[in-house]
């Protein structure tokens, strides 16, 4: 029997995304669609950034994860348009990162406090962080250096 | 039309995969590990962008070659990038001063290819240019915050725009390919770029007091119809196509 949609999304939502596994890549926002063409799964995903090397570990996951699931017939999409924006990490994802000790993204365009101790004295260190989609600051408080989800 | 198509794209690729080779050098090399980071997330970001202008080349060529077919087994005149970012790295005032020109450019024409009549186009673009403006965001705080630093960190950027900037005027050199492409509502003609570009780089280089030379791009030909290369491209291409040349067809 074929399973529904809501099910699919379920299963994709315990996928882990491979560089931040705290959260999945539904939080994340990157699958876009979930459908059926006849019998073939069909998942569409977008990439966070154009030369992310976790594209092709993501799409694996994605397969083995809906054939660990009994569905056999799986075909991924790739969608660039419209672009990936920070906008669409869940409420959830959101929480989870910052739990994780990463800052979420905000439309300020720097991290709202220290993932640590919560203080709102920052300082940006590094435009780029150790993944792509990441900045790197500094609380001038605790002194700690935490990663920023940086938003576009 | 197809034949302009995938020139346009080669163009697009190659600058893009030229510029993220030469940033990739200084994987591991960088003064401070932040900007080690920052130009290893840079030249990522380009070589992603890369990827899609290629695919799409090789599809509208339509004879089976990949983005990589493209990229690893064309020869240094098959190339289309400008000269600018075959160059050599220079000391890193000089790459983050050629990345600058680069990126102040790949914004504004990827805004420009936002609004093109071909639809993958336009999506490329509107991915790429959401990096392309975190790229120049960066690469212009950097240099005015060199430019404008201590004495030495001042004259090298002189010494740097004194070197690239007849190089960056190469970007609006345009031909019957642009003329056709521009036509076509594809993609913009470089010229109506010029314009703004020398503003936004005008004001860049004056917040960063330096002085804009006297300049104009002296080199007999082009690499953006692969009449012109300088003596730099074959040597990046024998890094780069190496592994491919040695063991052709060789896959991860
Ligand atoms: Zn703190």
């Amino acid at each position: 029997m074929r399973p529904s949609i809501d099910q699919i999304w379920d299963w994709l939502g315990e996928v882990p995304d491979p560089e931040i596994p705290a959260i999945s890549l539904v939080d994340l926002g990157i699958i876009r669609d979930v459908g059926f063409d006849g019998d073939t799964c069909v998942v569409t995903v977008t990439p966070t950034y154009s030369g992310c090397p976790a594209t092709s570990v993501i799409n694996m996951e994605i397969e083995a994860a809906l054939r660990e699931q009994g569905l056999e017939k799986i075909e991924l999409k790739r969608q660039l348009s419209p672009a990936w924006t920070t906008d669409w990490v869940s409420d959830a994802g959101r929480e989870k990162l910052e739990k994780y000790g990463i800052a979420p993204p905000q439309p300020a365009g720097g991290p709202e406090k220290c993932p640590i101790c919560a203080s709102t004295n920052l300082e940006l260190l590094s435009q780029f962080g150790s993944t792509p989609c990441k900045a790197q600051w500094r609380c001038k408080d605790c002194l700690e250096p935490f990663d920023y989800f940086k938003c576009i | 039309m197809a034949d302009a198509l995938f020139e346009s794209l080669l163009r697009l690729g190659d600058n893009a995969l030229i510029l993220g080779h030469r940033v990739s050098e200084w994987c591991g090399h960088a003064p401070v590990l932040e900007e080690d980071i920052a130009l290893a997330n840079t030249a990522l970001d380009l070589l992603g962008q890369t990827n899609l202008w290629l695919e799409y080349a090789g599809e509208v060529e339509g004879k089976g070659r990949s983005a990589d077919d493209l990229a690893f087994l064309r020869d240094a005149w098959d190339f289309r990038n400008v000269l600018l970012v075959e160059l050599p790295n220079g000391d890193f005032g000089q790459t983050i001063l050629r990345q600058y020109l680069y990126d102040q450019f790949n914004l504004m024409n990827l805004e420009a290819l936002k609004g093109s009549t071909d639809t993958r186009v336009s999506e490329i673009a509107e991915k790429a240019a959401k990096e392309a403006a975190y790229h120049v965001e960066r690469s212009r705080g950097t240099v005015v915050g060199l430019g404008d630093g201590t004495e030495e960190s001042h004259r090298r950027m002189q010494d740097a725009l004194n070197i690239l900037y007849p190089y960056a005027l190469e970007l609006f050199i345009t031909d019957e390919v642009d003329a056709e492409m521009a036509k076509a509502g594809i993609i913009p003609d470089p010229k109506s770029l010029e314009d703004t570009y020398l503003a936004a780089v005008g004001a860049t280089i004056s917040e960063a007091t330096l002085e804009l030379p006297q300049a104009h791009f002296g080199h007999r030909g082009s690499g953006r119809d692969g009449r012109m290369h300088t003596e730099h491209l074959g040597h990046i291409l024998t890094q780069m196509q190496w592994l491919q040349r040695a063991y052709p067809g060789q896959s991860w």
